[in-house]
């Protein structure tokens, strides 16, 4: 129960993006197309669930020598080898992919979101699985919110917009409006 | 011993790291033939499509894996061409650099419009109502078609038509493709004598509509050395391959449709 618990709560309820503020320059920067947004999101996935697996045990180890200060160095450079792996891998195995999402690919490096899953791991006192969960459906979070806007967004495209709103006025004020309607789910789980 | 732990951990972090990336590195290596980069860096990055390849990265790899020839890129013009050739080792011809020219002079002093268009305010749009709202059904609508396609920013409606800015143009011809009317021909910078007109309705029926209207009387024809200039669809149009450009047609002309162009 309690994994389902997770999985809703990061998901709808403190969705990562629209109700926690992280993540938000992917998020807007890869949410112009559908197809593009949709390799974002399974992008983070894979990094944030292995991040989450390979960084309990470094926790733990740190842990254990009493060197828990260093925790965010070791967290980023383990992120930063799985952003690295994945540019390597999807760089020769989806070429189009690789070039649609740019620089946002190595900006995953230092997404906010990422690290948050694995420190809020370790503060809220997740077991492994628990762990594992959370990271997932933070993940899942971020693709969600990002297929959402990015709907909305190729809607957009096509309306009539206010000169003066045209661009990035219009792209901001419309993730407001997104992350309104998540304001629903509010308090449902803390 | 407190500073050896962590230096031993962050060492080892750090060479798992490294062992891993590099593996994959090895595993997934793409191949990329460094000319392509290389060509990538030669050419000016517009991005306009005037090569006919979708963007400069994809004619780059065309160059190299399919064969596409090397003079291709027109923004890029003769400087682009020598490097691309001399990385490619091949020998290269380069021709003049070319601009869009809009055979059409009914600007709103000449022509005047047969009714008020409020729809959307696109050539295409306008030329579906009765063929445009310009009294002339073949000259230049003047709402800009080919200004918003144009990457250089360098077509502006004059008087209610387009004119090209040739120190900006680059002759990729994505206007030439955009105009609905077809009017936007794509030659060489240095040509001074242009026919202004592409009407094809009759003779009196041009006049009556544009006095500065081609009325295909073949004047020009017959002055031209080169037979160049020629009348077809009842209005004249130049040949620039064989064109000298002495300019005899532009001043045989009655109606100064045909025009010499001030530097």
């Amino acid at each position: 129960m309690s994994y389902i618990l997770i999985l809703v709560g990061c998901v709808f309820v403190n969705n990562v993006v629209l109700s926690q503020f992280m993540g938000i320059c992917a998020f807007l920067g890869v949410s112009k197309q559908i197809k593009s947004s949709v390799g974002m999101g399974a992008a983070v996935i894979f990094v944030m669930t292995c991040a989450a697996a390979i960084t309990y045990p470094v926790y733990m180890l740190l842990e254990k020598f009493g060197i828990t200060y260093l925790r965010t160095v070791a967290f980023i450079l383990i992120i930063a080898m799985f952003v690295q792996f994945v540019e390597i891998v999807m760089k020769k195995v989806m070429p189009p992919l690789h070039k649609a999402l740019g620089v946002y690919l190595p900006l995953i490096t230092t997404n906010c979101a990422v690290l948050g899953v694995t420190i809020a791991n370790i503060d809220k006192e997740y077991s492994f699985s628990k762990s594992i969960v959370n990271a997932v459906g933070t993940g899942l979070a971020f693709t969600l919110a990002l297929l959402m806007f990015s709907g909305v967004r190729s809607t957009m495209e096509h309306s009539d917009i206010p000169a003066p709103f045209k661009g990035v006025p219009a792209t901001l004020t419309a993730a407001a409006i997104v992350s309104l309607s998540f304001m629903g789910f509010t308090g449902m789980i803390d | 011993m407190s500073t050896v732990i962590p230096v031993i951990i962050f060492a080892a972090l750090g060479i798992l790291a490294g062992v891993l990336l590099t593996a994959a590195a090895k595993i997934f290596a793409v191949e990329v033939d460094e000319r392509v980069d290389k060509i990538s860096e030669a050419l000016p990055q517009a991005n306009c499509g005037g090569c006919g390849y979708s963007g400069c990265a994809d004619y780059a790899d065309a160059i190299v894996n399919r064969g596409a020839k090397c003079d291709l890129c027109k923004p890029g013009g003769e400087k682009s061409a020598k490097a691309i050739s001399a990385i490619m080792g091949v020998e290269v011809t380069v021709g003049e650099p070319l601009v869009a020219f809009v055979r059409c002079g009914g600007d709103c002093h000449v022509t005047p419009h047969k009714y008020d268009f409020d729809g959307e305010q696109s050539c295409a749009a306008c030329n579906r109502f009765y063929n445009g709202s310009k009294l002339c059904t073949c000259g230049c609508l003047g709402y800009g078609d080919c200004v918003s396609v144009c990457p250089q920013n360098a077509i502006s409606i004059i008087d209610r038509i387009a004119r090209v800015d040739k120190a900006k143009c680059i002759g990729c011809g994505l206007c030439a493709a955009a105009c609905p009317n077809g009017l936007i021909a794509i030659r060489r910078i240095s040509q001074r004598t242009d026919v202004f007109c592409s009407s094809s309705e009759l003779a009196r029926v041009t006049h009556l509509k544009c006095p500065e209207g081609c009325i295909g009387c073949r004047m020009c024809e017959k002055v031209c050395e080169t037979g160049a200039i020629t009348v077809h669809d009842n209005h004249a149009a130049i040949d620039y391959e064989k064109c000298i450009d002495c300019g005899k047609c532009a001043e045989v002309c009655k109606v100064h449709a045909v025009k010499r162009i001030e530097f």
